[in-house]
């Protein structure tokens, strides 16, 4: 069933930035032949609710994604470096009052 | 090869409540679990638009027509969803859709009723997409990541459709008497097949303990059905519809609505394929599906020329 | 046309809006029976998006003109209990929808047609048509984007999409004059700094046309080949007929009926 690899058209990571100033977010993927026909169905099938005011589509197998097996290395280290929070830190009395 | 100690921890972060995602670590059973399922949902969305389609052209304002044609325009939308999350899995959509056009992949049984007057669409929408609701409101908290964001989104989207058609439903039973015939009518034939469609009885549901053990679904068929009974009987009362079953009354110590026997025989034959709509359905379906083939052809040809192109040019 | 002539203003006005809005409702019509057989699923929204917007534009224009009639009546009135030789749309837009090279061939056509008539008409005089215009305008400025990007792809595809495309703008070119079909209605909304100059931008569209079709490497059919007319004053193919028939069986059954 699945000989020929070309029968789908590429897939396609959507997403969209749903406000002036907020960072884009994931909304999804898609089916397109090319670059513009993925923004015009992007278009079509993840904004049609004024979802967002722009769109950016990067052709899935273009994505490097960490794995599983990174996340001890990758994320635990952060979790023993509280002085790169503002909690960590304590301020004068006086000072807190005001604030 | 699975080692118990992989099942252990697999089902610890199932219990744990955290979410599995495509690279994680998941038995081979639980892949084809969720393929099975999200597929059958997603090709469920696809049938789902031809028998709403069937009254586009035919509907009797233009707002409704805006309405029925926004709505089952979703219903596309949902099954792109659903695809692209089960996907994630490695299989491609053309084998997906290969599988439900040309093998034996399954859709739901309630679209292979016709939809013989414009009340049935107002029907649909209340009792149909009502009960999809209800399903896919729990589906959200599934524990396959994509699968649960893809439901999000669809209940997000979805919670006009029920609304419209309980608006219309509701027109129509205080309408002209040719109106109150109409939608009685819709009720009479679509209230069976709608409770069938949270499938078999608890006690004759092959997959249902893994699904629940895997968290894939969180509510057995019975419980779901038992929510959404509770639920449509105040809201036919509230606009004066009669359910087709004698059988119906309200128990005060269980404080649910108790129904008569679903004739799942009718059940059974329309799976099986002797529905009145079966092979009109599957035959659209494919030939939406080759006629679009040298389309869908196309479209690549012309990609691969400009990247060719393009590459020489550099 | 000498009937046309002795049109009063108000009368030509509400002539001019249901050209438009006949011309929306119809196409859109036939677009949304592409809703569940798109030959892609992307594709099958993309397409019901264009029949939403198309009707939609349609469904305001015909309430405006009911506004300036000032006679009660509302836009499903325009829709559902006029007959066929009462609809002034194009007959471009009432041929059956084809596969999908004649779909997409007929809204590039129309789109880009549109495109050049609504760039004018969104400066009108009149500040409330005008703001409905400029709110379509944008639609149809995406229709034009997505139908051209496919007229590209399906003619300079495979020799089968190639073939299809080119046989589709064949059959198609013969309905092309009466996008500029002029008649004493378009003269008076002109005049009133209410209608669009046609003949100032035919040239113009005649070279997008053009252009487009040589990119998507087809040949451009003959300009001065025979060209049908007619449709703005009632004159249609048998097609409109059937359409109607589906499109009001079910509200001039039940007349009396609320179906909002």
């Amino acid at each position: 069933m699945s000989e020929n690899n070309e029968k789908d058209w590429p897939l396609w990571e959507v997403f969209y930035q749903p406000k002036n100033g907020k960072p884009y977010e994931h909304a999804g993927s898609l089916h397109a032949s090319d670059a513009e026909n993925a923004l015009q169905n992007a278009r079509d099938v993840y904004a049609r609710r004024n979802e967002g005011i722009g769109i950016w589509v990067v052709p899935s197998d273009q994505i490097t994604a960490s794995t599983p097996e990174d996340m001890g290395s990758f994320f635990d280290p952060a979790s023993d470096k509280p002085y790169r929070h503002p909690q960590f830190y304590s301020v004068p009395r006086a000072v807190k009052k005001r604030s | 090869m699975e080692t118990q100690q992989q099942l252990d921890d697999f089902q610890a972060r199932i219990d744990a409540g955290e979410k599995i995602e495509p690279k994680d670590w998941m038995p081979e059973r639980y892949r084809e679990q969720i393929i099975r399922m999200g597929s059958q949902h997603a090709h469920s969305e696809i049938v789902g638009m031809l028998p709403e389609g069937n009254w586009i052209s035919r509907a009797p304002s233009l707002k409704r027509k805006l309405v029925l044609l926004a709505k089952v325009q979703d219903e596309a939308g949902h099954g792109l969803y659903l695809y692209s999350a089960i996907e994630t899995l490695g299989v491609r959509r053309s084998e997906l859709i290969d599988q439900y056009l040309y093998g034996n992949a399954k859709y739901s049984s309630i679209f292979n009723y016709p939809t013989l007057s414009y009340a049935d669409v107002c029907v649909i929408g209340w009792l149909v997409d009502g009960a999809a609701i209800v399903n896919q409101t729990k589906l959200a908290h599934s524990s396959y990541g994509p699968y649960a964001r893809a439901n999000l989104r669809i209940c997000k989207e979805e919670s006009f459709h029920k609304k419209q058609g309980y608006e219309m439903v509701a027109k129509l039973a205080e309408g002209t008497p040719a109106q109150r015939k109409m939608v009685q009518s819709a009720v009479d034939r679509f209230w069976w097949p709608t409770l069938m469609m949270f499938g078999p009885n608890d006690s004759n549901s092959p997959n249902s303990a893994e699904l629940l053990k895997w968290q894939v679904k969180l509510n057995t068929n019975d419980e779901l059905r038992q929510h959404f009974v509770d639920r449509v009987v105040m809201e036919a009362e509230a606009v004066g519809l009669t359910l087709p079953d004698p059988d119906l009354k309200f128990n005060d110590e269980t404080g649910h609505w108790e129904f008569g026997e679903i004739p799942w025989d009718e059940f059974w034959d329309v799976v099986k394929g002797n529905g009145v709509m079966n092979r009109e359905r599957m035959k659209s379906r494919r030939k939406a599906h080759e006629d679009g083939a040298w389309v869908r052809e196309a479209a690549q040809a012309y990609a691969r020329k400009k990247n060719l192109s393009r590459e020489k040019a550099s | 046309m000498n009937t046309t002539k002795e049109l009063t203003v108000k009368e030509s006005k509400i002539a001019y809006l249901l050209r438009l809005a006949d011309d929306r409702l119809i196409l859109g019509q036939r677009m949304s029976e592409w809703c569940g057989h798109g030959p892609v699923l992307e594709e099958d929204l993309a397409l019901a998006n264009m029949a939403l917007d198309l009707i939609g534009h349609a469904s305001s224009l015909y309430a405006y003109a009911a506004e300036v009639e000032d006679e009660g009546r509302d836009e499903d009135h325009f829709a559902y209990f006029r007959d066929d030789y009462e609809f002034t749309n194009l007959q471009l837009c009432e041929l059956p929808k084809g596969d999908f090279a004649f779909t997409i061939a007929r809204q590039f056509l129309f789109s880009s047609f549109s495109y050049f008539q609504y760039q004018q008409l969104k400066e009108a005089k009149d500040e409330q048509f005008a703001g409905m215009i400029d709110k379509h305008f944008k639609e149809i400025k995406y229709h034009l984007r997505h139908s051209r990007d496919w007229v590209l792809k399906l003619g300079d595809g495979t020799d089968e999409s190639k073939e299809r495309m080119q046989e589709a703008f064949d059959e198609l070119w013969m309905y092309t004059g009466e996008l500029f079909y002029i008649d004493g209605v378009d003269e008076m909304m002109l005049a009133d700094g209410n209608g669009a100059d046609l003949l100032s931008f035919k040239e113009e569209w005649k070279k997008l046309v053009e252009d487009t079709l040589k990119e998507a490497t087809l040949n451009v059919p003959d300009w001065d080949q025979f060209m049908m007319t007619g449709s703005r004053t009632g004159m249609h193919t048998e097609h409109l007929g059937h359409m109607l028939a589906q499109m009001q069986f079910l509200r001039r059954s039940h007349p009396d009926a609320d179906w909002k």
